[in-house]
């Protein structure tokens, strides 16, 4: 579904991502892991079209398709989806009218007649109860005033919503408490199937007890350097990250 | 001292003579005094400190002349009556009452709406009429007062609640470059209550200017809704002046709502002249091609425990140009004094641009006032988020802008007229596009 073949990227002068290669397949959910700094969210700013980076070099595609060449909407279009490590407030626009209009375009992208009020409402529902989110928020601004959790709650609603085949997620469990975390990991599990895949960015091994993965990958100076099932990801928790960072400091001397 | 464009030209001294033919003898002495006043002042020029941004002289290079017939018909006018049906209405056509499509008979008891010219010798005109809104400094404020006669008179009674939204409809077009100097004064008795909707439109892309001047007086505990709508074509010289004087326990609220016209300048004056005094002021601006808005406030807290709340908001496209100017005066009286000000613009092309300046000058001590100006251009951020979500940039640059302005318009309480308003604003920006 994904394939990142040798990605370089950069912001201003600084090279950040430094030829990397990752492939993710149909239905699988890959980690991606790696001490403060390491590219992690470059990576998910690069897949989901951010423009301060400028790729300096590599692939990525896309069912085929040339994923760099697409604006950050077309890409939505296509079925990826980014949450936020920092979900933006947008004062005076209501969540439920941002996704219905979002939907909406997602739809019409795809051939499909908008959703009207009714059916709108049914679905939003339906996608709440997955986050357990509490009916007010949808009549709120976008993220305006709601708490870190509130806000990490609303990016998994919205995934839910757009029902996306390529979904990455940015930190989403940083800043959230046990309860939180439990909430968000139910609404990624619940969208889990065999045509979606997942790539979820973090620093901490404790999302991963919730949100399985099939794969872990270790980000570091720009690079994966290490990768492998969920088990690394119990030996990153206990040993750190240190015993990587020298065995591939070690290699380029 | 004055340049030569500044005085009166013949055209205007002509239709000054005949103006003046009518009224009670002291209106008559007024008029001849703002004359006076105005050719000693001239039309500004951008020498004077408050035009320095808004020059004129386009304005003197036409001759323009008050239109002689009324042409407009009913049909005509109902698109215009954004605020609905269910209205107190009286239509002006370049500056002059038109009766058949007005419709202002069987007033509940005491609430007067009419002609200001019928209504002359009424106690609350003599006593009110050009004494508030002061000429002295103002030369465009004495080139209307020089003119008074057409315009609308309010009066709303001790006790009495207008129900029904008093809507002063003014349209102007149906021939090249006419004039008008519409006079309004509004009363609102001790504890009466009333909403009244002033919108300006053009009919056809011919050039019009208006000079217009509005008095409101809020009595002790009376509470006054007050929308300016300006939606005129992008030919069209608009000089406003609004002078409202507050006494105690009474609230205030104006929205002045631009969204056409080549030139507008609207001078907005509130004097809280009494304890436990709100004035609401809320502006916003959307202009495009080479359009200029200019919104001159002044709030003046001559007495204690008074609240003042000032959003003015601006989308400016195009090479247009805005300007917005707050005073706000707290004097040494006006102890517990809470005064805000606060003027935030878009700049949606390279080629708009901004002059903010905000005024605050306290004389008491014991006060909480704040004011600030932003000028910018859309949170890249934001838009950056809404397009991850599958919304295109300019469905995304539209949304952001409508949230914008969205803030000030949702302050205005009649639905009917803030849902038209949406529409305006979302029709345009969409279009755009």
């Amino acid at each position: 579904m994904l394939k990142i073949k040798n990605l370089s990227a950069r912001v201003e002068e600084k090279e950040i991502l430094r030829g990397l290669n990752l492939e993710v397949g149909k239905g699988e959910v890959h980690a991606i892991m790696g001490p403060n700094g390491s590219g992690k969210s470059t990576l998910a700013s690069v897949l989901s079209g951010r423009d301060t980076f400028e790729v300096t070099d590599g692939s990525v595609t896309y069912n085929g398709e040339d994923l760099l060449d697409l604006s950050p909407e077309e890409r939505a279009r296509k079925g990826i989806f980014l949450a936020f490590q920092y979900p933006v407030e947008i004062p005076g626009v209501t969540n439920a009218n941002f996704l219905k209009t979002a939907l909406n375009e997602i739809r019409k992208s795809k051939g499909l007649a908008p959703l009207d009020a009714k059916d709108f409402l049914i679905l939003m529902r339906e996608k709440m109860k997955l986050v357990e989110m509490d009916k007010s928020m949808t009549q709120r601004s976008v993220n305006e005033g709601f708490s870190g959790g509130e806000k990490k709650r609303n990016e998994v609603f919205q995934m839910a919503m757009l029902e996306p085949t390529l979904s990455i997620l940015d930190e989403t469990d940083s800043g959230l408490d046990i309860d939180a975390l439990r909430i968000v990991a139910n609404g990624v599990n619940a969208l889990r199937s065999p045509e979606r895949s997942f790539v979820v960015i973090t620093h901490y091994q404790r999302l991963l007890d919730y949100i399985v993965p099939d794969f872990v990958h270790v980000l570091y100076k720009g690079r994966i350097v290490k990768s492998g099932t969920k088990e690394l990801a119990f030996e990153l928790e206990e040993k750190g990250y240190d015993w990587i960072k020298e065995e591939v400091d070690a290699a380029k001397v | 001292m004055n340049t030569t464009i500044g005085t009166m030209p013949e055209y205007l001294t002509r239709y000054f003579e005949n103006n003046n033919l009518i009224g009670p003898a002291s209106l008559k002495q007024i008029r001849k005094d703002a004359l006076a006043r105005f050719e000693v002042l001239g039309i500004p020029t951008t020498k004077h400190e408050e035009w320095k941004y808004t020059n004129l002289a386009p304005l003197t290079r036409s001759e323009f002349h008050p239109a002689l017939y009324h042409t407009l018909s009913t049909e005509v006018v109902v698109n215009d009556m954004i605020a609905g049906k269910e209205v107190i209405l009286l239509v002006f056509e370049n500056g002059r009452l038109n009766k058949e499509l007005s419709s202002f008979d069987n007033l509940p008891k005491g609430i007067t709406v009419g002609e200001l010219g019928d209504n002359f010798d009424h106690p609350a005109v003599v006593k009110n009429l050009a004494k508030h809104a002061s000429f002295e400094n103002e030369a465009m404020v004495a080139l209307n007062t020089a003119h008074i006669f057409d315009g609308a008179f309010i009066h709303v009674a001790e006790n009495v609640h207008c129900e029904k939204p008093i809507h002063l409809l003014y349209i102007s077009g149906g021939e090249e470059n006419t004039l008008a100097f519409p006079r309004n004064l509004m009363i609102a008795e001790k504890n009466s209550s009333a909403k009244v909707i002033e919108s300006f439109h053009s009919r056809g892309n011919e050039s019009s200017f208006i000079n217009i001047v509005t008095e409101v007086v809020l009595e002790e505990n009376s509470n006054v809704e007050w929308s300016k709508i300006q939606l005129e074509n992008s030919n069209t010289f608009h000089i406003s002046h609004t002078e409202c004087s507050q006494s105690a326990n009474s609230n205030f609220d104006i929205h002045t709502i631009t969204f056409g016209g080549k030139i507008v300048r609207n001078n907005l004056h509130i004097v809280l002249d009494g304890k436990n005094i709100t004035s609401n002021l809320n502006g916003l601006y959307v202009s495009n091609g080479d359009s200029l808005v200019d919104n001159h406030t002044l709030v003046d807290h001559a007495m204690p425990n008074c609240l003042s709340n000032e959003l003015y908001k601006g989308v400016l496209d195009g090479k247009s140009k805005g300007v917005f100017n707050g005073k706000i005066f707290v004097r040494k009286d006006a102890q517990k004094t809470n005064a805000y000000q606060s003027n935030k613009n878009i700049l949606m092309s390279d080629e708009a641009s901004m002059n903010a300046k905000p005024q605050l000058e306290i004389f008491a001590d014991d006060v909480k006032c704040s004011h600030g100006a932003t000028t910018g251009q859309l949170d890249k951020e934001a838009l950056f988020y809404l397009r991850s979500r599958g919304i295109g940039e300019e469905a995304a640059r539209a949304f952001l802008t409508i949230a914008f302005a969205d803030d000030v318009l949702n302050r205005i309480s009649n639905e009917t007229l803030r849902d038209e308003l949406k529409n305006r604003i979302n029709e345009r920006l969409n279009k755009s596009n």
